[in-house]
């Protein structure tokens, strides 16, 4: 089933075409409503009407991450507060978070896309599907679950945690669908074996799987022990949430609703646009997002792009596996964490050396983060509840600035390698 | 008060022989140790002659260590004596944090922390017990 066969399905001239009038339209009012893009574009000396088709595109200039931490929190919106009907969040490298606004019709668009990926899925009004994103900040949890309402299937806002209560929920509401990260999917499978649940009591028949990388081998143990088809679904905040690209029944790349969000993909050192089929860094113009538009944004995820008809009737251009990033940006249990923000607050104590290790592990298909941190010889102590409160202080900070939780491991001072340049500060033993 | 030596260990063989060695090396006796462990790392207090040294040479040797204040009483060799002893503490309402106790020249020793020093300090000289100080402990070993 395709959910907007006109967008989904439309013939490679017409879409360059739509596309190439709509980049037109929102440099059009980048130019006249973000200060930011103005005075980049002025200084390239460019202006809306030289954007005449998609062709164009590579005349813009690109927008990172730093980009959106220098004008936090709203120095990217274009759109009035007043046409600001949410706000979410995702963590930044240091300190200041990014905060992207939707318009009442960019959370319409964000769920019409929803809609092609679950329709794509297999997922129809009939269906009962369980969200297990994480609600709130994070665009998971929300985004999924506005695009299960608009296609008119009854939403479970399962959440994450509880994951007992919720595998009774999806045994006992015969709930058919789910959105969750793969390795939360993983762990589900695991609770139901303690729990004593068979797959054959309950009727998951589609997992739809993203905001961390996974691999074929992840698949093929998920779809086994939960008796589903499992998909591929990516996004990330910036551009809209989940809902960029999707995998069909052909499971060959996942389709991106190109007529909203335009990809390319870069050298990231040369910065130059490669053609369909090589690997480089994955960037994203929103064609039609009011909110927070954004010109030729730096993903950071690595992949490549492919052209060609799909089996499943579908025209647009579609994605490969995210095959890693082009920065230090690590992901866990879906949410995104940079070694710079641990560093920052390990630097804001006076109890800890400058050294630290972060580790990541996946134990019962959960991921783990253990920072290990050197003690200063001043704060040694024959106390152990003050040592036990020094790891509890850190793993709050952390808490609070990672949004997710880390184990605090102590090392006396000195125990961190101290090389010049590179030191092994991330170890990620996880195997993806 | 005597000092007490405090020695970060980490979960780790051999992390307690480097550090006994260490003092060996220096020539410095152990007077008593005592450990405690948690699920990662653990905590080796040390009673020693020279304290001082020994933080020195562990601190220089790249070890988190430190030295802090305990009380130290000594008691005479027959049962009930430490009961006698914490019961002063207790009837005033003073925690005993932590305690460990040896024997010392035929006569019990023991090394303790409480929750309110100033407080014990008043309860060891009220209620008369007898504390020892280091020159003690050098002349009984």
């Amino acid at each position: 089933m395709i959910w907007n066969p006109n967008k989904e399905c439309m013939s490679r001239d017409e879409m360059r075409e739509l596309q190439g009038r709509r980049l037109h339209k929102i440099v059009d009012y980048v130019y006249h409503n973000v200060p930011f893009y103005r005075h980049k574009l002025q200084e390239m000396d460019i202006e809306p009407d030289d954007i005449k088709s998609i062709d164009d595109i590579v005349k813009l200039p690109f927008t990172t991450k730093q980009d959106l931490r220098d004008n936090y929190p709203y120095g990217l919106q274009a759109a009035p507060q007043s046409e600001i009907v949410r706000v979410h969040a995702s963590s930044g490298t240091t300190g200041n978070p990014t905060i992207v606004g939707y318009t009442r019709k960019d959370v319409g668009v964000w769920s019409e896309c929803m809609s092609r990926c679950l329709t794509a899925y297999g997922i129809t009004r009939e269906d009962t599907f369980s969200v297990a994103y994480g609600y709130g900040l994070f665009t998971g949890g929300l985004g999924a679950h506005y695009g299960v309402e608009n296609l008119g299937a009854t939403v479970v806002p399962a959440s994450t945690g509880n994951t007992e209560k919720h595998l009774r929920l999806i045994r006992d509401l015969h709930i058919t669908g789910i959105a969750c990260t793969p390795s939360y999917a993983l762990h589900l499978a695991e609770t139901m074996d303690k729990m004593g649940i068979k797959k054959e009591e309950i009727r998951l028949r589609v997992g739809a799987f993203g905001a961390e990388p996974w691999t074929e081998d992840m698949r093929r143990e998920i779809e086994n022990r939960l008796g589903l088809q499992g998909f591929n679904l990516y996004g990330l905040s910036e551009i809209m949430g989940p809902c960029v690209s999707y995998e069909c029944e052909c499971k060959n790349g996942s389709h991106i609703c190109e007529d909203h969000f335009f990809p390319e993909i870069i050298n990231p050192d040369t910065l130059q646009p490669l053609p369909n089929g090589q690997h480089g860094e994955l960037v994203f113009t929103t064609l039609t997002k009011e909110g927070m538009p954004l010109l030729r944004y730096r993903t950071r995820d690595l992949c490549s792009l492919m052209e060609g008809d799909c089996e499943c009737g579908r025209t647009s251009i579609r994605m490969s596996r995210i095959m890693g990033r082009s920065d230090d940006m690590l992901i866990i249990r879906g949410i995104n964490v940079f070694p710079s923000q641990v560093e920052s607050v390990i630097l804001s104590t006076k109890e800890f050396e400058p050294q630290y290790q972060l580790i990541v592990d996946r134990i019962d298909n959960l991921d783990r983060l253990t920072v290990r941190v050197e003690l200063r010889n001043e704060y040694m102590t024959d106390l152990l509840p003050e040592l036990a409160a020094l790891e509890n202080k850190l793993s709050e900070k952390l808490k609070s600035v990672l949004s997710i939780r880390a184990k605090v491991q102590l090392l006396p001072q000195g125990t961190l390698e101290r090389s010049q340049g590179k030191s092994r500060r991330v170890i990620d033993n996880r195997k993806l | 008060m005597i000092h007490q030596l405090s020695v970060f260990i980490e979960n780790k063989s051999g992390t307690l022989l480097q550090i006994l060695e260490l003092l060996k090396n220096a020539g410095i006796q152990l007077v008593a140790t005592n450990i405690v462990d948690t699920m990662d790392y653990g905590i080796c207090r040390i009673i020693a002659t020279q304290p001082q040294l020994a933080c020195t040479i562990l601190q220089e040797a790249g070890m988190s260590a430190n030295l802090n204040e305990v009380f130290a009483i000594q008691l005479d060799n027959h049962p009930g004596s430490a009961a006698d002893a914490i019961a002063a503490f207790a009837q005033e309402g003073v925690g005993i944090v932590y305690l460990y106790s040896f024997l010392l020249g035929g006569k019990g020793v023991l090394i303790f922390r409480t929750d309110n020093t100033e407080r014990a300090q008043v309860i060891i000289k009220e209620s008369g017990l007898q504390v020892i100080n280091e020159n003690d402990l050098q002349a009984l070993t």
